[in-house]
């Protein structure tokens, strides 16, 4: 479903929208993103493709409220972020994030960094636990569980940081070129993997990329130039 | 079990560095253990002597320094004579020094005193002990130093003594004394017809208020004290406790400096990490419990290692033979307390900053922290 078929739908469910979103750095002197506005879907993925600097990341950090617009609103779930009264809760329950760079904590297990979720949310033990095994079952992880980070391959590090950012069973996942550190192999499994756990779990995807072929395979692709947004016309 | 492995891996992580701070933490818990501790003994040892077979001190009032407290000889003739009065035994102080030794503390006092029938007499006889005014009784540790053996005549500040006897105690202050005969004591330290405090051993413990409240109806210039009360009481000893506990505090404060200085090349080193759970939803709370729990890991281990090498230290004091019942090894449980209280605050103290720090992360910018 694109934007304008949301529109023409207003009883689909809008999880994320970003309306009039102006973000600039050095006190205004680097302008990032101008005048963003943006929907995504219940259940639906969203690829954001565009050149380096057009503001994807940016864009993403303020969708997960890591970050503020200088102007605009961005909300998740009717919620404005900015407003948020308690970020954290949109930080363990409704967001999840994956980066390029796997940042999973290096002296942890691969079991002990999918639990730092749950440690933070106040998950029960037992409770985690039975996530992480049905998660790390999904992505071929369980045999890996008891691993250090450094122990495991480019591949296995960023399936395991998706299974971190699922672990809570977020309802927006927001995936900064998830598979811009893999070889094309590799990126193509976690990339499977990753529509698979999303389109089963029923969670929205938003990812930044630079990978057309992989962007192709979600169900919108946006372009962002010059710090805003363009639905192409092949979409 | 994560939030503690977050605290220890990070310890783990710099292990050098870690042992550093718990080496700072330990050297200055044990700096205080020592101090107070002996402190603390030599003032358990300076009540011995006052409470030595008696419950009550009799002194001058608003005397800043029992030395120079003057009790006349009437009162203790008077208050010796009250019925509830087992004895009333006067005992007068004075400093004097000798070759080779700066500090020898003189106890006057009677034939019938505590300190003299209950000593263990090593060599002469108590029944001897102030025939003459020139007879003196030495502790063994003072007949050690003063290299003097029973009969010998030896020179105590201006005057020349006939040691009668030696007697051995387990107070490190009378160990090293000299006892003199009250009247010769009065007039070596010009002090005729004074003491410096009455110890009184009552009929009944449960006199102690009314003996009180007679001294302070009948003497305006004296005040009677039970012991514990003079402990708590005498300025002396609150000065002794107050360095005790200053230089030991300043041991920590060091401590505490290395502890911060650990704690903030921690956060420097582990921003992008801090900036990950921060995403993973530890709130600032959590972050700040974390380097918190860091710290007071590295308190606590300092401070266990320093107690058990105070300890050890205090034990090695203890054989040294000069130091012979001056050092008392029996730590108390309050003092055990507060070392191991304040190291943990020394140590939460020390990661505040840190932890404030810590909690100002922005997770956006750390993120791109490399």
């Amino acid at each position: 479903m694109n934007l304008s078929a949301a529109r023409s739908n207003p009883g689909a469910n809008i999880v994320l929208r970003a309306e009039g979103v102006w973000k600039s750095y050095d006190d205004g002197a680097i302008p990032v993103l101008k005048g963003v506005d943006f929907q995504a879907l219940a259940g639906r993925s969203v690829a954001l493709c565009g050149p380096s600097g057009c503001g994807k990341s940016t864009l993403l950090h303020l969708f997960g409220g890591l970050d503020t617009p200088d102007r605009g609103s961005v909300s998740v779930n009717g919620i404005e972020v900015n407003r948020h009264r308690n970020l954290l809760r949109l930080l363990r329950h409704e967001v999840g994030f994956v980066f390029q760079l796997h940042n999973l904590i290096p002296d942890l297990t691969l079991e002990e960094n999918c639990l730092i979720p749950t440690v933070a949310a106040g998950v029960d033990r037992r409770t985690a636990l039975a996530r992480l095994h049905q998660l790390a079952g999904r992505t071929g992880l369980s045999h890996r569980l008891g691993h250090r980070i450094q122990k495991l391959s480019g591949g296995e590090r960023q399936r395991t940081a998706l299974c971190r950012a699922l672990m809570n069973k977020p309802k927006i996942l927001l995936a900064d070129e998830p598979t811009g550190s893999l070889d094309e192999q590799s990126s193509g499994a976690v990339f499977d993997m990753l529509l698979d756990l999303v389109a089963t779990e029923g969670v929205t995807l938003v990812m930044a990329t630079h990978d057309r072929g992989l962007a192709r395979r979600c169900d919108r692709l946006l372009e962002m130039h010059d710090g805003r947004i363009h639905e192409p016309a092949f979409a | 079990m994560i939030f503690l492995k977050l605290i220890l891996t990070n310890l783990r992580r710099h292990r050098i560095r870690s042992l550093i701070s718990v080496a700072g933490i330990a050297f200055s818990v044990a700096a205080m253990l020592t101090v107070v501790t002996i402190l603390q003994g030599a003032i358990g040892m300076f009540s011995g002597i006052l409470s030595s077979d008696s419950e009550i001190i009799v002194f001058e009032r608003n005397v800043s320094d029992l030395f120079f407290s003057d009790v006349p000889a009437a009162a203790v003739d008077e208050i010796a004579s009250w019925p509830m009065v087992s004895h009333a035994d006067p005992v007068l102080f004075g400093i004097v020094s000798s070759a080779d030794h700066p500090i020898i503390t003189c106890f006057g006092v009677t034939g019938s005193d505590a300190r003299i029938r209950k000593a263990t007499w090593l060599e002469g006889d108590r029944n001897n002990f102030a025939r003459h005014s020139d007879d003196v009784v030495l502790g063994q540790r003072a007949a050690e130093f003063l290299r003097a053996k029973l009969g010998d005549h030896v020179p105590i500040g201006h005057g020349i003594f006939h040691v009668i006897g030696i007697l051995r105690t387990a107070n490190g202050f009378e160990d090293g004394g000299v006892f003199m005969p009250l009247s010769s004591a009065q007039s070596f330290f010009h002090k005729q017809g004074s003491s410096s405090v009455i110890t009184i051993k009552l009929r009944g413990k449960d006199d102690a208020e009314a003996f009180k409240s007679a001294v302070k109806a009948r003497f305006a210039s004296l005040i009677a004290l039970e012991d514990a009360e003079f402990t708590r009481s005498y300025s002396q000893f609150k000065i002794l406790k107050a360095t005790a506990w200053a230089v030991g505090g300043c041991g920590l404060v060091l401590g505490g400096l290395g502890v911060a200085n650990t704690m903030i090349m921690s956060v420097f080193t582990r921003i992008r990490e801090i900036a990950i759970l921060r995403v993973n939803g530890f709130s600032r709370l959590q972050i700040a419990a974390m380097i918190f729990g860091e710290s007071a890991v590295v308190s606590l281990l300092g401070a266990l290692l320093g107690l058990l090498t105070g300890t050890c230290f205090l034990v090695a004091l203890k054989q040294v033979p000069a130091l012979h019942g001056y050092v008392d090894v029996t730590i108390q449980p309050v003092v055990l307390l507060i070392v191991i209280l304040l190291a943990l605050l020394t140590g939460v103290a020390g990661a505040l900053y840190p932890a404030a720090y810590a909690m100002r992360i922005r997770a956006v910018e750390a993120l791109r922290f490399e």
